[in-house]
């Protein structure tokens, strides 16, 4: 190594990896996460489902053919296709397909809102309790722990059934499902950062602990968050339709799907298909969360 | 090589204590990890009765097995770790105590580089806005931060447009380490702490690695604490040696005179396990056998003693002092054989 | 591995208390006067005055909490509302049906699960993947207790070759498992209870099998010259502490989760229980039986540790 020769030019010293330095575009990494995922065609298209689903949802009383809470006594439980109705009508007349349309909208809230919640309040703590000091990380956990005890079903059953029913109170009890395993999530992504050199750097040049958590671990922990979320959508939604489906859900005559079900379960015998209707609207919308989910969680564990 | 004192051109403004003025001394610099599940009260004695002089304008090399108590050292300096007992004075301040300077100060004026160059830097942030975040920490503005940033760059070697918005992810080790070189000279540091800074690259990125840390200390008038168990790098870069054994100094002196004449058995035995170029100077016995004795349990009296060709019963009653280790040219080590009238049959010999 | 053990129960301790204290304060949550929750709405001010003392509901929460969980460790859980039964009675009675569901049930997921997620593992990327992944993706989405009702649909009203619900002419007391009278009870329920798990044993055995495949022990295996047969023996060996961690939690969210499917069929288990303690806001069963389920889901798991330390010497040390 010549070291006259590196002085010789000045501030910039002779370096091979200047010269050498492929031009390549820089990427942040969400934009080569959305860069892999435009070429899952799979996770496309049912991502398109679940965008269709939601657009349906918002501008239902503008697609749906008729309004949801109207009821007829001479048209219960009709075929498809019986006077205009194109899935037919419900045990109380209504049409089956503005109320299928109309609970999308029902079921989304109940499959996004306990997330949601379950997020905030999770990761906050979840973040909380892996980077504070052991006390406060045992208090966090082991309360988790305790509601980690509980099948998930059990608990929301339990929590929405001592309540009552009703739609806030089973955003409630669904929050409080999510939330120990959401805050698990994060305390594992939080206590993975926190003991690396770049948090100690951070230290190093000064940073508070709420500087650095806002600018070296928050944005490590979205990631697994965000991927862990994503999957719980579909949970949710499946769980808030079983509650309804229990009567702990949306009471009537809301049209939810898990509430359609329970009420067209007594005309099983005289019109199964419509029967089957829910059912099908509620696996279809859990099923393309689901891939999407899955679609997103590859793009995402690729480190580029 | 030229001598520190000749490499000032300018008087910083925030030297308070004078060129004579030692950057750092350390004076027996103590810190024991609890273990768990290795019995009741069991500690792990990282850094047992550390002392040492930084000079200003000087590299200090630091050298050991792993293990021996290195990076609990460094983080000692910084107060990332905070030590037990023992007193640590920053350029005529007591570090952490009234009247002295306190541990924020401290880290705008120290700084640490690390060895991992992956996890050293937020995988999830462009580098420009890792070295920016120092300066962005300590006060200045977003655009000012990235100003420095970017001229910061320059210095380390790498062009701004080109390599300030990659992410870790997209750089070589070599660009990583120097991100990380620039990230810590950002504050506008006078000393830094190179932990095992050129450990991780290959030989021939080392080197520019290494000849740009020194024209950054003669350009930014900066000071070294240079830790790393490669003994060749260390003779490179370093003014002074110090030989750290199970979390204490065995010996301390000039970089030329502990490489021409060492006078700790341990040293001679790192030395001795350097792999030579020469073929007629290979070793065929190595001259150290076996694992480091556990840092939980030491040996009693001398450390070494357990592994050392010339232990004798005085090694194992009592415990060998350093000497005299505050000046710039003493050349001291902590064995019953250098001190006269020790007990050692070959006191005096060494 | 015995400090293990220890450690493991002492761990659970805490645990089981803490599952009591939500349990306990579900009476609370209740809208209305915790006192009236407990007691049926036609009863005299003698009965009101006798419980209030007995459980004291006078007296600060933490005695209450102390009160309540001294009854419950006597196996004394409170009447019910809506039977005026001893709830422990009741609660028993039911866990017994559902855990005849559940002992079906489990084998049968378990198997085709593990079986399913096998395959995929071992042949990663391949058709049998593609298959055993997009029916294990429609398993974990279908909303079990509809899968239920299509099958009513199919077998009880179009085919009429299975009853649709309930445990028959003999009921809970009298139900023989060798009469097929009684014993085609069970195979709607059974069937539709046994789809739940089945995608998430699934998906998690062949991660699990993926992720042993590709560790560098496989590739040495091979080196020395073992057959493709042998090589999957040591994989799947290797994978089962993580599957056998899945059966278990499994197991116990079938006990949990019979719920909706013992609606669907009004199987008189804990669920079904469970479900007429809601719709009657009967709280002491909902209690009692919330109780009774966790702390098996507990045990559950309990148990599943202490398994999964006997087979992987690695997490007794942990």
């Amino acid at each position: 190594m010549n070291e006259r020769a590196v002085v010789a030019q000045g501030a910039i010293p002779a370096d091979s990896e200047i010269d050498g330095a492929p031009a390549i575009a820089v990427r942040g990494y969400w934009q080569s996460v959305l860069r892999r995922l435009r070429y899952d065609w799979v996770t496309i298209i049912f991502g398109l489902v679940v965008l269709a689903i939601v657009l349906a949802a918002i501008a239902a009383p503008l697609i749906a053919p008729f309004d949801p809470y109207q009821q007829s006594i001479v048209g219960r439980l009709k075929p498809f296709g019986w006077r205009g109705h194109p899935w037919g009508t419900d045990e109380l007349g209504r049409d089956m397909m503005s109320r299928l349309i109309y609970g999308g909208r029902i079921s989304l809230v109940m499959g996004l809102a306990p997330v949601l919640i379950a997020t905030l309040v999770g990761g906050m703590l979840g973040v909380i309790g892996g980077f504070a000091g052991r006390v406060a990380n045992t208090a966090i956990m082991r309360t988790m722990d305790v509601f980690y005890a509980f099948p998930s079903i059990l608990l929301a059953v339990a929590i929405s059934g001592a309540m009552g029913g009703g739609m806030i109170n089973g955003i409630i009890s669904l929050s409080l499902v999510f939330t120990p395993a959401m805050c698990r999530v994060a305390e594992t992504a939080t206590a993975q950062v926190k003991n690396l050199d770049y948090i100690e750097a951070a230290r190093a040049s000064g940073a508070g602990t709420l500087t650095i958590i806002r600018h070296h671990v928050l944005g490590n922990v979205l990631g697994p968050v965000f991927i862990y979320a994503s999957s719980l959508v579909s949970v949710s939604i499946l769980l808030a339709s079983g509650l309804s489906f229990l009567g702990l859900g949306v009471q009537p005559p809301e049209p939810d799907w898990g509430l359609m079900l329970s009420t067209l379960r007594q005309s099983l015998y005289v019109n199964p298909l419509g029967c089957a209707l829910p059912g099908i609207a509620i696996f279809i919308t859990s099923i393309c969360f689901n891939l999407v989910s899955d679609g997103v969680r590859g793009a995402m564990d690729v480190r580029g | 090589m030229s001598t520190a004192v000749e490499m000032l051109p300018y008087v910083d403004p925030r030297d308070r204590g004078g060129a004579a003025q030692p950057m750092l001394i350390a004076r027996e610099l103590q810190r024991h990890f609890r273990v768990k599940g290795a019995g009741k009260g069991a500690v792990v004695r990282a850094v047992d009765g550390v002392s040492f002089t930084l000079f200003k304008g000087e590299t200090l090399g630091v050298v050991g097995e792993s293990g021996c108590g290195k990076s609990t050292l460094a983080r000692l300096l910084l107060h990332l770790v905070v030590p037990d007992s023992g007193e640590l004075v920053f350029d005529g301040d007591a570090v952490g105590e009234r009247g002295g300077v306190n541990v924020a100060d401290l880290r705008r004026q120290v700084q640490m580089v690390f060895q991992d160059s992956y996890s050293s830097l937020n995988p999830r942030m462009p580098v420009q806005d890792s070295i920016a975040f120092g300066p962005m920490v300590n006060g200045r503005s977003k655009t000012e931060a990235r100003r420095i940033a970017h001229e910061i760059l320059v210095k380390v070697g790498l062009r701004p447009d080109l390599f300030g918005p990659r992410y870790p992810h997209e750089l070589s080790g070599g660009q990583k380490q120097r991100v990380n070189i620039a990230r810590a000279l950002a504050v506008g540091p006078r000393m830094v702490i190179l932990d095992e800074a050129v450990s991780a690259l290959d030989k021939s990125v080392e080197a520019q690695v290494l000849n740009l840390l020194r024209q950054l200390k003669r350009t930014l008038n900066l000071t070294y604490l240079f830790i790393s168990h490669d003994l060749n790098v260390v003779r490179y870069i370093s003014d002074r040696v110090l030989v750290m054994y199970l979390g204490q100094v065995v010996e301390l002196g000039p970089a030329a005179e502990v490489f021409a004449r060492a006078r700790h058995p341990y040293t001679r035995a790192l030395l001795g396990s350097r792999l030579s170029m020469d073929a007629g100077r290979r070793i065929e016995a190595p001259p150290l056998v076996g694992d480091p004795p556990s840092p939980i349990d030491p040996p009693s009296g001398c450390r070494f003693r357990t592994r050392c060709p010339h232990a004798e019963s005085v090694c194992e009653a009592r415990m060998p002092t350093l000497g005299h280790w505050e000046d710039r040219s003493s050349h001291v080590a902590a064995c019953h054989m250098t001190t006269p009238d020790s007990g050692h049959s070959l006191a005096g010999a060494a | 591995m015995l400090g293990y053990v220890i450690r493991r129960i002492l761990f659970a301790i805490p645990i089981a208390l803490g599952v009591s204290v939500v349990c306990f304060s579900l009476v609370y949550l209740a809208p209305g006067d915790p006192l009236q929750t407990v007691l049926p709405p036609d009863a005299t001010a003698e009965t009101i005055a006798i419980v209030k003392h007995a459980y004291g509901f006078d007296r600060p929460i933490p005695v209450q909490y102390a009160i309540w969980l001294w009854h419950v460790l006597h196996g004394d859980f409170g009447r019910s509302i809506a039977s005026q039964r001893a709830v422990t009675l009741e609660v028993f009675g039911a866990l017994s049906n559902t855990a005849m569901l559940v002992l079906f049930a489990a084998p049968i997921s378990f198997l085709v699960g593990y079986g399913m997620g096998a395959l995929a593992g071992c042949f990663p990327g391949r058709p049998t993947d593609r298959i055993v992944t997009g029916v294990a993706v429609i398993g974990v989405s279908l909303p079990n207790y509809w899968l239920g009702l299509v099958l009513v649909i199919i077998f009880a009203v179009e085919l009429m070759v299975l009853p649709a619900s309930g445990m028959g002419q003999s009921g809970s007391a009298a139900f023989t498992l060798w009469h097929w009278s009684d014993a085609k009870f069970l195979v709607l329920p059974v069937t539709t209870l046994a789809m739940i798990p089945i995608g998430i044993i699934a998906r998690t055995t062949r991660a699990a099998v993926a992720e042993v495949r590709s560790q560098d022990f496989v590739t040495t295996l091979r080196a020395m010259g073992l057959g493709e047969g042998a090589v999957i023996r040591h994989v799947l060996k290797n994978a089962s502490p993580q599957v056998l961690a899945v059966l278990g939690l499994q197991f116990g969210y079938l006990m949990g989760g019979s719920i909706l499917v013992e609606t669907v069929f009004t199987w008189p288990g804990s669920g079904f229980l469970l479900f007429k303690a809601i719709i009657n806001r009967d709280i002491p069963v909902l209690q009692g039986s919330i109780l009774a389920l966790s702390l098996i889901f507990v045990a559950t798991n309990l148990v599943v540790d202490l398994l999964q330390a006997v087979m992987d010497p690695r997490i007794r040390r942990a």
